[in-house]
């Protein structure tokens, strides 16, 4: 029977030093796995983001798993260290608003017994029982809060959050807190629009993909939130691996050996979604990630096959890009006692 | 609504306004609040007309702060295919419909120092939307009107009162006319200029703004094309594999959800570019009636926007 978020405990864990993050079992089966084949490239694979199965990341909107309040702590300990990390130019402070709306009424609407928002024209009182907070605010009024809308609500939920500005048929990086990126940085795209801040990426130029990944993001309307998958792997559950930390991380990229390699390397997946913000006309753009070690996948057998035959098939320019080339080697003998050679059933779910 | 959400409402209200407009108020249905929108944005509102489901853009004419009555105005258009003639004549209060979520194609600069606009006719819509957003915000515009005359100039006494020497009123029959040129050419760095109306007022407002040496990204145009009726014509969809017949009150699009196939839409007017849609054999003539694409494109044959264009000739493949 499926399990849903909710049963769970938070975990108290960290995401650097001691490295005590660690997945239950039934966080692993939960998973966006990224592969619905048994090869990867490059698609506009964006669907609609509705109501997904139960026991699945797609279960809420958005999604709250045993790793909240943790998670939460390590944003914050980033937040200490570099401010940056969280930016809004100054006409997007309306979709700061909205996006506090949506995270709210969807957090509160999916998890009642968790958070809760009350709401009496523009007096707001929120509750966030996890994180023991309780608030009364005037909605618009930035004074009435400790922090400005979207540093504030982006402070209680997972994930990244980028906000994009629509103009000139285009869209740009005007806002976002990112603490749990995969080697980008905000304080560096702040600004930018859609293609120069996709430029680094191999090949998809070339398949037209950008183009029409923008014209499709254009069109997402209210009420018709649209989502994605990405992936790439890290070593280490480190949910900062930022260009500013590279000195920190970047060395352990080295560490990878056939002995430690299931515990220590982690596919990182990243559930994307689209939102239109109805005041702003802004998009909203989390970016959620989710850490599988090698031995997570390996508790499921199409998963640890499917990693298998992905990383053996990957084209070059996308390893490099991604920064596999230190350990594609030992996680593909690794998982190779996996792979019995027959083909895998349709569709990224467990059998 | 295709495969995308939309929200039921009910009419609460149907106003007539002048001779020629009706103003419709919408309220959700279930009495939940309807989304908050942004100034500019339009709906597309589902009318049973009969056999045929049509599906029509209205801009938001009510605050976008307010989320308990949704507002248009409709001009009556006697020549057109019988949208607004649907809405005039079938449309009464107390009445369920549906409409999409609000989708916005003219939204407001959100960093522009100052904000001019131009508003021909009907054309005056979003602008009564966007209004309300910068008084909201403090934020400075100045709001040009022409109609054609004082009975027709809708809202005008309302918008006296809220705007004052904001706002800048012309009538025809008065030979008053907006001075292009010189509201052009004296306004401050980093304003952005706002057009709706009437096609030669669009045209002549993005002419004499790049005459002037107005950025492109400075001069935003809400370019509602009307799909036309014409004569009725076959379409082959290949992807689809079916064979669809267009009514001659009908769109390409339209007859292609009649026949269940989903293809994509925002806009409906020619302006967007989510339906376009590749040509795959064509003998005979397109008759391009949209906005979005280019001269060398139309001149290809290989593409088409299904929401507004029609065909005349003996045989039209289309890869949907």
């Amino acid at each position: 029977m499926a399990t849903s978020a909710k049963d769970l405990p938070f975990r108290e864990e960290t995401f650097r030093d001691d490295f005590t993050f660690k997945n239950s079992p039934e966080t692993v089966l939960r998973a966006p796995f990224p592969f619905d084949k048994d090869s990867y490239m490059y698609a506009v694979n964006m669907e609609l983001h509705r109501d997904g199965r139960p026991g699945t990341a797609y279960e809420a909107p958005i999604d709250v798993d045993e790793h909240y309040v943790s998670e939460m702590k390590d944003r914050a300990l980033v937040l200490d260290e570099d401010p940056l990390r969280y930016q809004s130019l100054p006409h997007m402070t309306l979709a700061g608003w909205d996006t506090l709306e949506l995270l709210m009424t969807c957090k509160a609407e999916t998890y009642p017994e968790w958070f809760s928002l009350t709401r009496d024209g523009d007096n707001w009182h929120w509750v966030n029982r996890p994180m023991g907070i309780d608030q009364h605010f005037v909605f618009g009024d930035e004074s009435t809060l400790p922090y400005a809308p979207l540093e504030y609500i982006t402070r209680q939920a997972q994930g990244d959050f980028c906000v994009l500005d629509e103009r000139d048929g285009n869209l740009w990086m005007d806002a976002g807190m990112v603490t749990t990126q995969a080697d980008w940085s905000l304080d560096f795209d702040i600004g930018m629009n859609f293609f120069e801040w996709h430029a680094p990426v191999p090949l998809a130029h070339e398949k037209g993909i950008f183009k029409r990944a923008l014209k499709y993001l254009l069109s997402i309307q209210q009420g018709n939130p649209a989502r994605r998958l990405n992936w790439t792997m890290t070593v280490n559950p480190r949910l900062d691996t930022s260009p500013e930390n590279y000195h920190i991380w970047g060395p352990e990229n080295t560490h990878i050996t056939p002995e430690n390699v299931a515990d220590k390397l982690f596919l990182r997946i990243e559930l994307q979604s689209f939102w239109r913000l109805p005041r702003s006309n802004a998009l909203l753009f989390p970016i959620r990630c989710y850490f599988l070690s090698m031995r997570d996948l390996s508790t499921v057998p199409k998963w640890a096959t499917r990693m298998h035959r992905v990383l053996q098939t990957l084209p070059p320019e996308i390893a490099s890009y991604k920064g596999l080339d230190n350990y594609r080697e030992i996680a593909i003998n690794w998982l190779s006692q996996f792979d019995d050679g027959k083909p895998t059933s349709e569709g990224p779910h467990p059998d | 609504m295709s495969m995308l959400a939309s929200l039921d409402v009910v009419v609460t209200d149907v106003v007539t306004v002048n001779s020629l407009i009706k103003r419709f108020h919408f309220a959700r249905a279930d009495g939940s609040p309807l989304p908050a929108f942004s100034g500019g944005a339009h709906i597309v509102i589902e009318m049973q007309d009969g056999d045929t489901i049509r599906r029509t853009p209205y801009s938001l004419m009510s605050s976008p702060l307010n989320t308990q009555d949704y507002q248009v105005s409709i001009r009556r258009d006697d020549e057109g295919r019988g949208g607004s003639l649907f809405m005039h004549n079938k449309v009464t209060k107390g009445m369920s419909m549906k409409i999409g979520y609000p989708a916005n194609l003219f939204s407001l600069d959100k960093r522009a120092p100052k904000h001019l606009m131009f508003a021909g006719g009907i054309g005056i819509t979003p602008f009564l939307a966007q209004i309300h957003q910068l008084i909201k915000t403090n934020g400075n515009f100045e709001l040009h009107y022409s109609a054609r005359n004082e009975e027709l100039g809708a809202y005008s006494e309302e918008l006296k009162q809220l705007l004052g020497h904001r706002l800048h009123v012309y009538y025809d029959d008065q030979d008053q006319r907006i001075d292009f040129d010189a509201l052009l050419s004296s306004q401050p760095t980093g304003t952005h200029v706002y057009v709706c109306g009437p096609a030669p007022m669009i045209e002549h407002v993005i002419q004499r703004s790049a005459a002037h040496g107005w950025p492109d990204a400075h001069v935003h145009f809400e370019h509602f094309a009307k799909a036309p009726p014409g004569e009725a014509f076959t379409v082959e969809l290949q992807t689809s594999n079916k064979k669809i017949e267009v009514g001659e009150n009908q769109s390409m699009l339209e007859a292609m959800e009649a026949a269940g196939v989903d293809a994509p839409y925002l806009c409906r007017g020619g302006a967007c570019g989510q339906c376009e849609t590749n040509v795959l054999e064509c003998d005979g003539n397109l008759q391009h009636e949209d906005h979005w694409l280019e001269d060398d494109e139309r001149a290809s044959g290989k593409k088409v926007m299904p929401c507004v264009s029609r065909f005349k000739g003996s045989r039209l493949v289309l890869d949907r």
